[in-house]
């Protein structure tokens, strides 16, 4: 499990974390939500060491992020970040190939590249492997991103809104790929999503963030309904329940509650 | 967990596609140099043409590396493709440091210097200021590349012009000893520093060999190396550290060429695109080997023309430079 315990972030003065302590359990789907701005790409970069910790402590499985030696923790958790651009000029296979370096160093075996071809697999990227990446559309260059992160087989695999371009069927499989994953191989996946029925719907926790601070959190029921959103987003929206998930309708204003 | 198949996977036959370009441009590298040594020797001169023109090629193969290797380096550490050291006034921060040598202890003082220790100490404060310098500019958080340009000139024009103003003050007899420095001349490489410039050289070999696949990481940029695992600001370090030693070796020897690295690099790039930082930087190695002898070649021994390479070069690389620009600056 993820241990994050007090942990603030400043940056040039401004708060932008501030005491926040939360347990990402082990296994499954942790969905990370809250406006923009709230601290939730800040909060995964502090947790994937990208950003050194200013104040507090984050230990994964025990392991404390800023103390343990970074390419063992490569090999125990990895991270998409919200905004991708390499400037080498890279094929999508080559691209998913460093997902592997963690454990290979520079000369894959045999497995490696088989892991290489099962994330290449997993998100539909077989057709478009030799590619390079700026030969890509937006979606597709976001699905090869995801790729590279999944064939680094972490434990750990924190995504911050992995479902950015997406169409609608490749967003759904994304979903499903990864619900399948935590279950069948027991990894966790924290993800950063706004739309709020995809946490509804593939989250097994919950975890709200607002203005850098822990707002809430809890499962899909207990946080996606009308008050908890509205106090999160300061947003009114109506929440049914669809195939046995809260669904939201953000979408659109709803109904004024009729009062009585 | 992971499934069979290992064959359809476009490694190898990258590797493959590889090999044969490379092959051309080592051949042409031998041509380069066989034309070099051997072009317009008088009869009968051939033991005093070969012996002295030896050490000028070894001298041009060292540059050529040098440039090579210090820009391509550059790329991967800062992520663009259009900056260079050069661009970015380092050779001008050795110039810099040379004539603050002279002037602070007088150029008497430094003809009496072993030239050996003088250039060892020079290439020490070269890669102080190198690394020191850029960590600060490149470590911070992934920065506009305009505004990295847009430093990089006003750097290149401060050293230079501090070199300058420097050398103003400099007593006119001991000016004479930093003068030879501050031009490129390609037909007279700095022979007395040959053997420690390749030494030095040397050096960065087993660094290179080791690191490279680190480089490869380095070059998808801080956070993504990061989360691989790169220990990061070591590599930088390695990557500066290198940087400003090949650039004092390559400015000691024939002075400052502000475009031939990214001429060379880019025409590395194209001929194998995509591909890792080693095969990448043999290739342009072999490239800047290529230009810089064969072209010596042709002007000093076929068009009896004295120091003009160095012009057309920059002049080449000045038009890829413009020509990257205008393309926009993507990366
Ligand atoms: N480099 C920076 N300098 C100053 N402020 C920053 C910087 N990076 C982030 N911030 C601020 O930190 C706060 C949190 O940013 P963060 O990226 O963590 O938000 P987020 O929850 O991921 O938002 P979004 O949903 O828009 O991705 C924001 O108010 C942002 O303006
Ligand atoms: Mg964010």
């Amino acid at each position: 499990m993820i241990e994050i315990s007090h942990v603030s972030h400043q940056i040039a003065g401004a708060s932008i974390l501030n005491d926040v302590s939360l347990t990402i359990p082990r296994g499954g789907i942790t969905a990370l939500i809250g406006p923009n701005g709230a601290g939730k790409s800040t909060l995964l970069s502090l947790i994937a060491r990208l950003t050194p910790l200013q104040g507090g402590q984050i230990t994964v499985d025990g392991a404390d992020v800023t103390t343990t030696p970074t390419d063992a923790l490569a090999r125990r958790l990895s991270i998409l970040r919200q905004d991708n651009s390499v400037a080498a000029r890279l094929t999508v296979a080559d691209l998913v190939g460093f997902g592997r370096y963690p454990h290979h160093k520079g000369r894959p075996s045999p497995e490696d590249h088989a892991y290489v071809e099962q994330a290449l697999e997993m998100m539909g990227l077989h057709p478009l492997s030799g590619r390079f990446l700026d030969e890509l559309s937006g979606g597709q260059r976001q699905r090869a991103f995801v790729a590279m992160v999944l064939a680094q087989d972490t434990d750990y695999v924190l995504l911050d809104e992995p479902l950015n371009n997406l169409d609608m069927k490749h967003a759904r499989q994304m979903m499903e790929r990864l619900k399948e994953a935590a279950r069948v191989s027991g990894k966790s996946f924290v993800i950063v999503v706004h739309d709020i029925n995809f946490a509804a719907a593939y989250a097994d926790l919950i975890v709200a963030l607002k203005d850098g601070r822990l707002h809430s959190l809890g499962t899909p029921e207990e946080i996606v309904n009308r008050p908890c959103l509205r106090d999160v987003f300061e947003l009114d929206i109506a929440v049914e329940t669809v195939g046995g998930h809260p669904f939201a309708l953000h979408q659109i204003a709803p109904e004024p509650l009729v009062e009585s | 967990m992971p499934s069979d198949s290992t064959a359809s996977l476009p490694f190898p036959s990258q590797r493959a596609m590889q090999v044969k370009p490379l092959v051309i441009l080592a051949v042409l590298a031998l041509v380069a140099v066989a034309l070099f040594l051997t072009l317009g020797v008088p009869a009968g001169a051939w033991e005093f043409a070969l012996s002295f023109r030896a050490g000028k090629l070894a001298g041009l193969i060292l540059v050529a590396f040098a440039i090579a290797t210090s820009t391509q380096l550059f790329h991967a550490a800062t992520r663009n493709q259009i900056l260079t050291p050069s661009i970015m006034g380092f050779d001008a921060l050795y110039l810099m440091i040379q004539t603050s040598l002279v002037f602070g202890m007088g150029a008497m003082a430094t003809l009496d210097i072993d030239p050996m220790v003088k250039f060892a100490s020079e290439v020490l404060v070269m890669m102080g200021f190198s690394t020191a310098l850029f960590l600060w500019l490149f470590t911070a958080r992934s920065r506009d590349l305009h505004l990295l340009v847009l430093v990089g000139i006003i750097f290149g024009t401060l050293f230079r012009s501090l070199s300058n103003f420097i050398s103003r003050m400099i007593d006119p007899n001991e000016f004479v000893v930093v003068q030879g420095a501050m031009f490129a001349r390609f037909n007279a490489v700095n022979i007395d520093l040959l053997w420690i410039s390749i030494g030095l050289t040397a050096l960065t070999l087993p660094v290179l060999w080791h690191m490279r696949h680190q480089f490869d990481v380095l070059a998808l940029g801080r956070e993504t190396a990061i989360g691989l695992g790169l220990r990061y600001r070591r590599v930088m370090f390695a990557a500066f550290g290198m940087i400003g030693l090949l650039v004092s070796v390559s400015t000691a020897l024939v002075g400052p060429v502000t475009f031939f690295g990214l001429l060379v690099v880019h025409l590395a790039y194209r001929i194998l695109p995509g591909a890792r930082f080693a095969p990448t930087l043999l290739a342009s190695s072999l490239i800047a080997i290529i230009t810089l002898v064969g072209g010596q070649a042709i002007y000093e021994h076929v068009l009896g023309l004295q120091g003009t390479l160095s012009v057309v070069i920059d002049a080449l690389g000045g038009i890829t430079f413009l020509y990257l620009l205008l393309k926009g600056v993507r990366r």
